[in-house]
C-alpha cells in the first residue's frame, strides 16, 4: 500500500520547498549524503553530492537535462560503498539502468534511499543551456509539459525520452510525484519500509493519494508507447539490413563516445580500444589489398553490433548514445530496436526488477531447444 | 556461371563436433568443402563476435558444433553458447541476416555421420538461399572455374565495416 505525502508549493518555490525537505531529511539524520541535480554556477545542472546540509539550495531536480547517465554516477559512488546512507534523486531510466548494475555487482543500493521523480523528458545539454540563458525555469517546463507541450525556443525533448514508457519511476523507496497532482503540489509517494521510515524520522505525515494521478500517468504512458511503436515501425523500415545500417553509420569515426555514455555498457575495459584491434599494418595492407580500398578506421559497423551483443539486453533507451555522437547520429533507435528484441526472446526487460535474472547469466538443460531443434 | 558455393565458417568444440569431423575424416565420410572447420575448445569459447565478424566478411553461414546438453567438457558452456546464439540471431535477423544462415548444432564426438549429415543440410539450404547479403565478391580474383570473374557492383566493392 503506498503512503503519500503532500508538499504543496507557491509559484516560483518548487525548488526552495525541496530543500527544505532534504534539508530536514539530512538534519534529521535519514540519509547523510545528497545525490540530486543542482545548479552549478555556469554549467548548467548536474548531479551533485551533497554532505553539508546548509548547502542544498541549489537543487533542481526538475530541471529538464541529464548531461551524464545517474546510473554511472550511483555505481561510482556505490560501487566500492562508502557505509554512508545516500538518498539519490534520480530519473526512471536512470533508475532501470541502476538495477541492471547491481546485478552485475558493479553498484550496491545497501545504504542508498533511492528517490525516483516524474520525468517529463531532458533537453539535449545544450538546449538546456541556451533555455536556461532564455530564463525558462524548470517549473516553467513542467507546467507546459504537463499540458502536453515540450517543445520551447525552437528546442525539443530528445527523442528517447519522447517514445520513453516509463514517465514513473519503480523500484524505488521515495518518488517525486508530479503528474496528475495539480499544480501546485508535489506528492512524495513512499513505497517501501524504508521510504516509510525516511517520510516518519523527517517528521512527514501520511495524507490521501492524488485524485487522478494514475488515469493521467496511464495517458502519458499511452501516448509514448503509441509514438515508441511508430518510432520502432520506421526505424526497421529505415534500417533493415546491414547495407543500411552501413548508410546509416557512415559518419561514425570510432570515437566511442555511445559506449562511454552508455550507463549499461558494463566491461571494465572495451575489447575495441585492446591489442586484439590494434592490428599490425600488414594487415591493414592486407584487407586493402583484397577489397582494392579500405575505409578507415576499420571496425565500425562491427563495434556496433558487437556493442549490442553485449548491452542490448539491458538497454533502457535513454538516448545518451545520441546525445554523445559528435557527427549526430541518430544511435537511440537503433540499440533500443535490437535491444527491444533480444529482450523479448528472454522475456526479459531491463530494470524491470532486481529478482529476475539477466538472461546470459542463468541457463537450464531443458530450455531453447528450438536452437538447435535436435531432441536426443 | 558455376552453381553458388556458400561459404560456411564452422566453430567446433574440440571435444565433440570436432572430434566428430576427425571421426568422419577416418571413416571416409566426405562432407562438402564448403565449410571451413575452426576448432574451439568448446562452444561456449564462441565470442559472438567471432560470428559477427565472419557474417561481416562474407560468409553465407555460420555452424557451431557443440557437445549435448549434459556433456560439456566444462560442464555448462554448451548451454551458455545456446542463450548466446538465441540473443545473436535476434540482433543478425533485425540486419537482414536469416537465422537460416547462422546455426547451432549438438554433434556428439561419435557422431561423424550426423556430422556430415548436418554439412549437407546446411550447404544445400544455403544453395537454396543464395548468398549472403554481406557476401561481396571479391572483384578481379580468379578462382578455379571461374576464369572470367562475374562483374561486380562498385558500390560493393568495399569491406563492410
Amino acid at each position: 500500500m503506498a503512503n503519500f505525502t503532500k508538499l504543496s508549493f507557491k509559484k516560483g518555490e518548487l525548488n526552495q520547498k525541496l530543500a527544505d525537505l532534504f534539508k530536514g531529511m539530512m538534519e534529521k539524520g535519514v540519509v547523510d549524503a545528497l545525490l540530486a541535480p543542482m545548479i552549478q554556477p555556469k554549467r548548467g545542472v548536474m548531479l551533485t553530492l551533497v554532505t553539508d546540509p546548509s548547502l542544498v539550495g541549489a537543487i533542481d531536480p526538475f530541471a529538464p537535462v541529464v548531461p551524464v547517465n545517474g546510473a554511472r554516477i550511483a555505481s561510482s559512488i556505490t560501487g566500492k560503498p562508502s557505509g554512508r546512507k545516500t538518498a539519490m534523486v534520480l530519473r526512471s531510466c536512470e533508475i532501470r539502468a541502476l538495477v541492471e548494475l547491481c546485478k552485475l555487482k558493479q553498484a550496491h543500493l545497501d545504504d542508498v534511499l533511492l528517490i525516483g521523480m516524474d520525468c517529463l523528458g531532458r533537453y539535449e545539454n545544450l538546449d538546456f543551456i541556451k533555455l536556461r540563458a532564455e530564463g525558462q525555469s524548470s517549473e516553467a517546463f513542467i507546467e507546459k509539459a504537463l499540458a502536453g507541450n515540450t517543445e520551447s525556443g525552437g528546442c525539443d525533448v530528445s527523442g528517447a525520452c519522447k517514445i520513453c514508457e516509463f514517465p514513473v519511476a519503480d523500484n524505488v523507496d521515495l518518488r517525486l510525484c508530479i503528474i496528475g497532482t495539480g499544480s501546485d503540489a508535489l506528492y512524495i509517494e513512499s513505497l517501501t519500509p524504508k521510504g516509510d521510515k525516511a517520510l516518519e524520522t523527517a517528521g512527514l505525515g501520511i495524507g490521501e493519494a492524488p485524485a487522478g494521478r494514475e488515469a493521467a500517468v496511464q495517458q502519458l504512458v499511452k501516448k509514448r508507447k503509441d509514438a515508441c511503436d511508430a518510432a520502432f515501425a520506421q526505424y526497421r523500415e529505415s534500417t533493415p539490413s546491414v547495407d543500411a545500417l552501413e548508410d546509416r553509420l557512415a559518419n561514425c569515426i570510432n570515437c566511442y563516445n555511445c559506449r562511454v555514455a552508455c550507463p549499461v555498457c558494463y566491461c571494465k575495459e572495451c575489447v575495441f580500444v585492446t591489442d586484439t584491434f590494434r592490428h599490425n599494418g600488414d594487415q591493414y595492407m592486407g584487407w586493402a589489398d583484397t577489397f582494392g580500398t579500405l575505409k578507415m578506421p576499420t571496425d565500425t559497423i562491427f563495434y556496433h553490433l558487437t556493442r549490442m551483443s553485449h548491452m542490448s539486453l539491458f538497454c533502457v533507451g535513454c538516448g545518451q548514445c545520441t546525445s554523445a555522437c559528435p557527427n549526430s547520429i541518430d544511435l537511440m533507435p537503433m540499440f533500443k530496436a535490437v535491444a527491444q528484441k533480444t529482450q523479448a526472446r528472454f522475456d526479459y526487460q531491463a530494470g524491470r526488477s532486481h529478482e529476475e535474472k539477466q538472461p546470459l547469466t542463468v541457463f537450464e538443460n531443458d530450455e531453447l531447444v528450438e536452437v538447435t531443434g535436435q531432441i536426443k | 556461371m558455376s552453381e553458388f558455393e556458400p561459404k560456411i565458417v564452422g566453430f567446433f568444440c574440440n571435444w565433440c563436433t570436432f572430434t566428430a569431423a576427425d571421426l568422419a575424416g577416418t571413416s571416409r565420410l566426405s562432407y562438402p568443402h564448403n565449410i571451413k572447420i575452426i576448432r574451439m575448445m568448446c562452444s561456449g569459447m564462441v565470442d559472438p563476435k567471432y560470428v559477427i565478424k565472419a557474417f561481416l566478411n562474407g560468409a553465407d553461414g555460420v555452424l557451431i558444433g557443440g557437445c549435448w546438453p549434459g556433456d560439456c567438457h566444462y560442464i555448462n558452456g554448451n548451454l551458455k553458447a545456446r542463450r548466446r546464439v538465441a540473443m545473436l540471431t535476434e540482433i543478425l535477423k533485425e540486419y537482414g541476416i536469416d537465422e537460416k544462415r547462422f546455426w547451432l548444432r549438438w554433434i556428439a564426438a561419435s557422431e561423424g555421420t550426423m556430422l556430415r549429415e548436418v554439412v549437407n543440410e546446411m550447404t544445400a539450404k544455403l544453395k537454396e538461399l543464395g548468398p549472403s547479403p554481406l557476401n561481396r565478391e571479391t572483384p578481379g580474383k580468379k578462382t578455379p572455374g571461374n576464369e572470367t570473374p562475374e562483374k561486380v557492383n562498385p558500390e560493393k566493392v568495399k569491406m563492410i565495416g
